[in-house]
């Protein structure tokens, strides 16, 4: 038989707010246990939760972003469980009224391929806090300070196909977040976070199968794999004569498996109900146009502008523009540069990004600064060094030994373009090298790459790659 | 619609209250009542009138994103049943 997946994904993203959602308390990562964990967040006798205005602003722009309706009036609910790391018994959640309904997101799935995936809607939430089951003589030690923190809550429609194009979406709108400030998207730290509804069904039948959801899928590495896992659970269970029960699963990365989660970590039913301490949200025409004055140029548009405005590839425009920090790294070194787009595209996705990939950097953590790596690529374009000595110039810049000018002064890298000398040094070679010309001109070619390599090891590669090609050819032939 | 023992006892259980159990028939037939009563409600012609998600005709405030707090861990904690290494202290969960 032959099995279709059905994939849609809920994406947790912590928004960028210097305080929390409904409380003054701050959110900033890593600070002292309950130290951010004012009275609000605690949950004490007579409280009240004030809405904080940036997350509002922040699903707005997301919701702009992705062409989704937004709300000009929106509710909040209670969401009702208990778990200690809830001190409310509730989590303020949307039912709904959510902020953002109906967007879509286009995804790249290969050079000329992409898809639509929809999103169902984008509400706001608060962040429980965290449990630490390490040991405190049997008990559960519980850090309230990530309480309270502003979640926007994405959901797709089941509109995925594969896990392949699981990931690329959850890759899109983690692009999308950051691009939009609203996010830092430190998957690390858990500000971007995500769950997958899973499902198989016989390809052509109409109903959906019975999902399965995954939690805890907190990399993009580990989305593909529990996918995978997951769906090939199904169909063996499907075939072997069983049936597929509708509960929450663990991905356990170290096991590289999916387990069900124990019940009492199963949900409940949540009972929601319009939260009472809470008024309705107006969302003003106004409001939503000033915010849409904020948006940035989308990663899309970017793409497309790339490929027209500096006539790069696709992929290319594709992987420069993953982040809006790399986006402006390469503008900035294309400028520099003189306006080589071309090299300037090959150097960035090339060189750099696989020496920031090295020692785990980020682009804005990078040694060579685009101004750096730009006038590096103006001492290629005229000709001072070639290709081949611009990677010495690259690693010297990389390792904090100045700039290129600096480098190539330093350690005497520039390129050898004087004709009589180039022949001089092939001259050599030749009569150094009678066996291999005489091999050479009774018909083994192959032996040029030979002496392409003895004229470059004798000027310590400096001489001019194009220059020595082109000689050579003549001085061989005789 | 009337709700059965096993309703009252999930309903219970959900909210963790404690409830005698010779009571339950008695909280079935007043809880059954009330939805008795949402069921004439749900008959009445509703469809020229606006959602009604609060009974206050009011708009939600909102407050500027500014840190206001400060942090009082030690005054809430002095409070805690048990607190250790900072953190609030509670029977295990995950048995």
């Amino acid at each position: 038989m032959e099995w279709e997946t059905v994939i849609g994904l809920e994406i947790h993203v912590q928004l960028a707010t210097q305080s929390k959602i409904f409380s003054g308390a701050a959110t900033a990562y890593g600070a002292p246990p309950n130290t951010q964990a004012c009275a609000v967040d605690l949950a004490f006798p007579g409280v009240l939760p004030v809405l904080n205005e940036a997350a509002v602003r922040m699903a707005v722009k997301f919701g702009l972003a992705v062409n989704a309706n937004v709300a000009r009036r929106s509710v909040f609910a209670r969401k009702n469980y208990f778990y200690p790391d809830l001190p409310k018994g509730y989590q303020i959640s949307q039912y709904e009224l959510p902020v953002v309904e109906h967007g879509t997101l286009e995804v790249q799935l290969g050079d000329n391929e992409s898809k639509t995936i929809g999103i169902t809607r984008a509400h706001l939430e608060e962040d429980a806090g965290k449990s630490l089951h390490e040991d405190f003589h049997g008990l559960t030690g519980i850090d309230l300070n990530r309480a309270g923190t502003p979640l926007l809550e994405i959901v797709s429609e089941p509109d995925m196909r594969s896990a392949a194009e699981a990931a690329a979406y959850m890759k899109k709108i983690h692009t999308l977040v950051r691009y939009l400030e609203i996010s830092d998207g430190n998957m690390q730290e858990g500000s971007f976070r995500c769950d997958a509804n899973v499902s198989v069904r016989p390809r052509g039948q109409a109903t959906f199968g019975t999902r399965a959801e995954i939690k805890n899928l907190n990399s993009f590495r580990y989305i593909e794999r529990a996918i995978n896992h997951e769906i090939e659970r199904q169909i063996a269970l499907i075939e072997g004569g069983g049936t597929v029960i509708q509960e929450t699963r663990l991905y356990d990365s170290a096991a590289d498996e999916t387990r069900p989660m124990r019940s009492k970590e199963q949900a409940n039913d949540y009972r929601y109900f319009p939260d009472p301490d809470l008024l309705p949200v107006e969302i003003s025409e106004e409001f939503i146009e000033q915010v849409r004055q904020t948006l940035p140029e989308l990663p899309d548009e970017k793409r497309g502008r790339f490929v027209y405005e500096y006539g790069l590839t696709p992929y290319e425009a594709g992987v420069l523009t993953a982040s809006r920090e790399l986006a402006d790294f390469f503008e900035a070194t294309e400028k520099t540069s003189g306006g080589d787009a071309k090299l300037s595209a090959n150097w960035v996705t090339g060189e750099l990004l696989g020496a920031l990939n090295k020692y785990g950097l980020d682009v804005t953590q990078s040694p060579v600064t685009a101004a750096m790596l730009g006038g590096m690529i103006r001492r290629i374009a005229d000709n001072t060094i070639s290709g081949k000595l611009a990677k010495q110039v690259f690693e010297a810049m990389w390792n904090g030994e100045g700039d290129a000018d600096a480098v190539i002064a330093a350690k005497g890298l520039t390129q050898v373009t004087d004709t009589a000398a180039i022949e001089q040094v092939i001259d050599e070679v030749m009569q150094q090298n009678p066996e291999q010309l005489a091999a050479y001109r009774s018909g083994k070619d192959k032996l040029f790459g030979f002496f392409v390599g003895q004229v470059m090891k004798a000027t310590q590669g400096k001489a001019n790659p194009g220059q020595v090609n082109d000689i050579l050819k003549k001085k061989l032939s005789g | 619609m009337s709700l059965e023992r096993s309703d009252v006892e999930k309903i219970a259980h959900l909210a963790r209250l404690a409830i005698d159990r010779d009571a339950v028939p008695q909280y079935a037939r007043d809880l059954s009542n009330i939805l008795g009563l949402v069921e004439q409600m749900n008959r009445v012609d509703t469809d020229d009138i606006k959602p009604l998600a609060h009974p206050l005709d009011a708009v939600q405030r909102l407050r500027a994103d500014r840190v206001t707090e400060t942090d009082e861990r030690d005054r809430f904690q002095s409070i805690a049943p048990a607190v250790e290494a900072h953190l609030y202290l509670v029977p295990k969960v995950i048995e």
